[in-house]
């Protein structure tokens, strides 16, 4: 099993956010997570990825045969997980070119890889910048810094094309997206999609689900997976909202 | 803050010190203890004319009447004058050397070790340096190319006999002797120190570098850099520091002078590294530096730029006297303090002249136990009509046992002035951090990354050459262990 959720509870400053939670995931899989506002959905996204403010109180992750909880957050980045934030934060000062160029080297250094050259690494960039329609002076900028929301987004689909993720989470992208952006994020998405990654795509809406085809969908409410199946759930909820599910 | 960033700021307080090897030379020094006698020795020591002798004994019998000042924001135990050394020579410096090949070969590793061949950086970097060791220079490269143009580079000493009139014009016109206790001990006991003189005209084709190190046991280092950049002239001057580890506090006063005449400009830049002391706040080097600049003439400018990373005491405030119309002066600051370091660093600029112009941008990092204040004060006079003054401290705290302190004072005795403040004070931010870590970077470089981007608008006014080690410094100044 590529990403193996078991019996998973956590609470965050006395309060339970995720109750007995299980999800498994295979390598080339697009899974989608909806639910409403506050039913955990960004929690588990943090969760995965190794955030410190929460407490397990039950279960287990296991992630490409490690188990997560043994790993801390920059081992599973560099092991292959992938988190685009919802609210990517301002660094000021630092250059997203030796940004990046620290990431994916810190990531091949972790699996024995040899480092990318300056110039090889440069090349990457741009190119893969063009593809998401992102301007060469933009790379010039501090790493999220005075971007708009879109452009944030933006960015964080090329970080993600440049670090190739065995497995991304998606939280939230779509939010704050004009049709055009979404359609460039989307576009970004799916070109990367190969058999051997996954995506776990986190969205209030079913509005990103036209752009990307996930092969399952899951209903999340109150810390909980109450609903799976496929991509005729999402219209479900397009047509009745979350109500029914609560 | 979480567990683990506590355990990696804990690690950053292991901070090792890679300058703190000592060289095994024979030094030649006079008798502990500041007295008359000591300052003849120096003044023999270094063959001056009698005027100089006059001039030290002048500022000696000043020093003897005038306390500390107090107003700082440091601790430290009352220093004991009588029991420093006031000289101190590698044996066998009684004839300077002519060029390289008569200095003994450690000095040369030495300068290795600290990563400035002196052989290679002649051929290579095109910087011009100065090295002063303790308290004699030791070499001055690119002499040659600069006296083409009518440049003057050397040592102080070397131009208290050569040039008499340049000195006896300009030293201590911008530092009186009188001026606070520091100024007045460093005019008595001077050693050595950079002279350059920028003819009219000119722009210095190359950076000018001054490098410094301690190395003897007691001793205190008192440097005396003098700058002249005449009518139209331009020159961009760079030095460092580092000092042994050592398990006394070792002295260092400097006094560093500026003159820009007319349409004259003066880039300074320091990059700091003495000997901060140990985790516990064992030793380090004592700071008490006076830098201040005279834009005398119309249209000129002075530009201080330092990276403060070192020392167990910084006692520093690199000013400029903007008295010519339109002159502008500016400081760049970086200051890191980390274990028990204080720093008490800043600015004053004083605007006398009409539509002078002064930028201050400081950029303070705390951690460990370590307080780091800013102190500036800037003041308009009542003719400096239209001068206009930008300031802007930021203070970044990381852990929760350090201390950042702003203390700005603004005087305006003419209505027209402009004066703008900006201050913020903020910890590391842990969202930052999250955010770095998610992509890859271990605790540590995601510090380093984040410190150096909040520096970055100091660290770009370095010269090019430059600002990489500087960056590098900023990191091995967090870093855990350095290799």
């Amino acid at each position: 099993m590529f990403l193996e959720i078991k019996d998973l509870s956590v609470k965050i400053e006395n309060k339970n956010i995720l109750k007995s939670l299980n999800l498994n995931i295979n390598k080339g899989e697009v899974h989608a997570i909806m639910g409403p506002n506050g039913s955990g959905k960004s929690t588990l996204a943090n969760v995965l990825a190794g955030k410190e403010d929460y407490e397990i109180l039950n279960g287990r992750i296991n992630f490409k045969d490690n188990d997560l909880f043994d790993l801390n957050i920059e081992e599973r980045a560099q092991e292959g997980m992938f988190l685009a934030f919802q609210y990517p934060v301002e660094i000021p000062g630092v250059n997203i070119t030796p940004f990046l160029y620290s990431a994916i080297n810190s990531k091949r250094k972790r699996m024995n890889e040899e480092e990318i050259d300056n110039l090889s690494f440069a090349k990457l960039l741009k190119s893969k910048a063009s593809d998401l329609g992102i301007n060469i002076d933009m790379l010039k900028r501090s790493v999220n810094t005075g971007f708009s929301g879109g452009e944030k987004k933006r960015y964080e689909i090329l970080q993600m094309s440049i670090l190739n993720p065995d497995l991304a989470i998606l939280d939230e992208t779509d939010s704050g997206l004009d049709i055009d952006a979404l359609k460039i994020v989307t576009d970004g998405v799916n070109k990367l999609k190969t058999k051997d990654n996954s995506f776990l795509i986190i969205t209030h809406y079913q509005k990103l689900l036209d752009y990307i085809k996930p092969d399952y969908v899951h209903v999340m409410v109150n810390g909980s997976i109450v609903k799976s199946g496929g991509s005729e759930i999402a219209a479900e909820i397009e047509k009745d909202g979350f109500q029914k599910f609560q | 803050m979480n567990s683990e960033t506590l355990n990696t700021l804990d690690s950053y307080s292991k901070n090792k010190y890679k300058y703190g090897f000592v060289t095994d030379i024979d030094n030649e020094k006079p008798k502990k203890g500041l007295n008359e006698d000591t300052i003849k020795f120096i003044s023999l020591k270094k063959k001056e004319p009698n005027w100089m002798l006059e001039w030290r004994l002048k500022a000696f019998s000043k020093w003897k009447k005038m306390k500390e000042p107090k107003w700082a924001n440091l601790n430290f135990p009352q220093i004991d004058y009588q029991d420093i050394y006031y000289y101190s020579a590698p044996k066998g410096f009684e004839k300077k050397p002519k060029d390289l090949s008569e200095v003994d070969p450690k000095l040369i590793e030495t300068y290795n070790k600290l990563g400035i061949p002196l052989e290679e950086q002649k051929v290579l970097a095109g910087v011009a340096v100065d090295v002063v060791f303790d308290s004699v220079s030791v070499a001055t490269t690119y002499k040659g190319e600069l006296e083409k143009l009518g440049i003057i580079f050397c040592s102080i000493g070397e131009a208290i006999q050569k040039h008499p009139d340049l000195i006896k014009k300009y030293l201590g016109s911008v530092i009186p002797a009188g001026d606070h206790s520091f100024s007045a001990l460093n005019s008595a006991v001077f050693t050595d120190g950079s002279f350059v003189y920028i003819p009219e005209g000119i722009k210095c084709p190359m950076e000018l570098s001054t490098y410094f190190r301690i190395n003897a046991e007691n001793t205190g280092q008192f440097e005396r850099t003098l700058i002249i950049a005449d009518k139209g002239s331009y020159v961009s001057y760079l030095e460092g520091c580092t000092a042994p580890k050592r398990d006394d506090n070792q002295l260092h006063a400097a006094n560093v002078e500026l003159i820009a005449l007319e349409d004259a400009e003066i880039k300074y830049s320091t990059v700091q590294n003495w000997y901060p002391g140990d985790e516990d706040g064992k030793g380090g080097i004592y700071n008490f530096v006076t830098k201040r600049g005279l834009c005398a003439g119309k249209n000129s400018k002075i530009s201080w730029t330092q990276v403060e990373t070192g020392s167990a005491i910084t006692w520093k405030y690199p000013s400029c006297i903007l008295k010519g119309d339109n002159s502008i002066g500016e400081f760049y600051s970086v200051a890191i303090t980390n274990n028990f370091q204080q720093a008490d660093t800043g600015t004053k600029m004083t605007h006398i002249g009409k539509n002078t112009k002064s930028k201050i941008i400081s950029k303070g990092i705390s951690l460990g136990k370590s307080q780091n204040t800013y102190r500036g004060e800037v003041s308009f006079l009542r003719k400096a009509d239209k001068a206009r003054n930008y300031t802007q401290c930021d203070s970044l705290l990381v852990g929760n046992k350090c201390g950042a302190h702003t203390v700005p004072y603004i005087d305006s005795k003419n209505n027209s002035a402009v004066i703008e403040h900006e201050a913020s004070t903020s910890k590391i931010n842990e969202d930052q951090l999250y955010y770095c870590r998610q992509r890859g970077l271990s605790h540590e470089e995601a510090v380093s990354l984040i410190v150096n981007g909040f520096c970055k608008q100091v660290l770009q006014e370095l010269p090019m050459e430059f600002a990489v080690e500087a960056q590098k410094l900023v990191s091995i100044s967090l870093e855990g262990s350095v290799g």
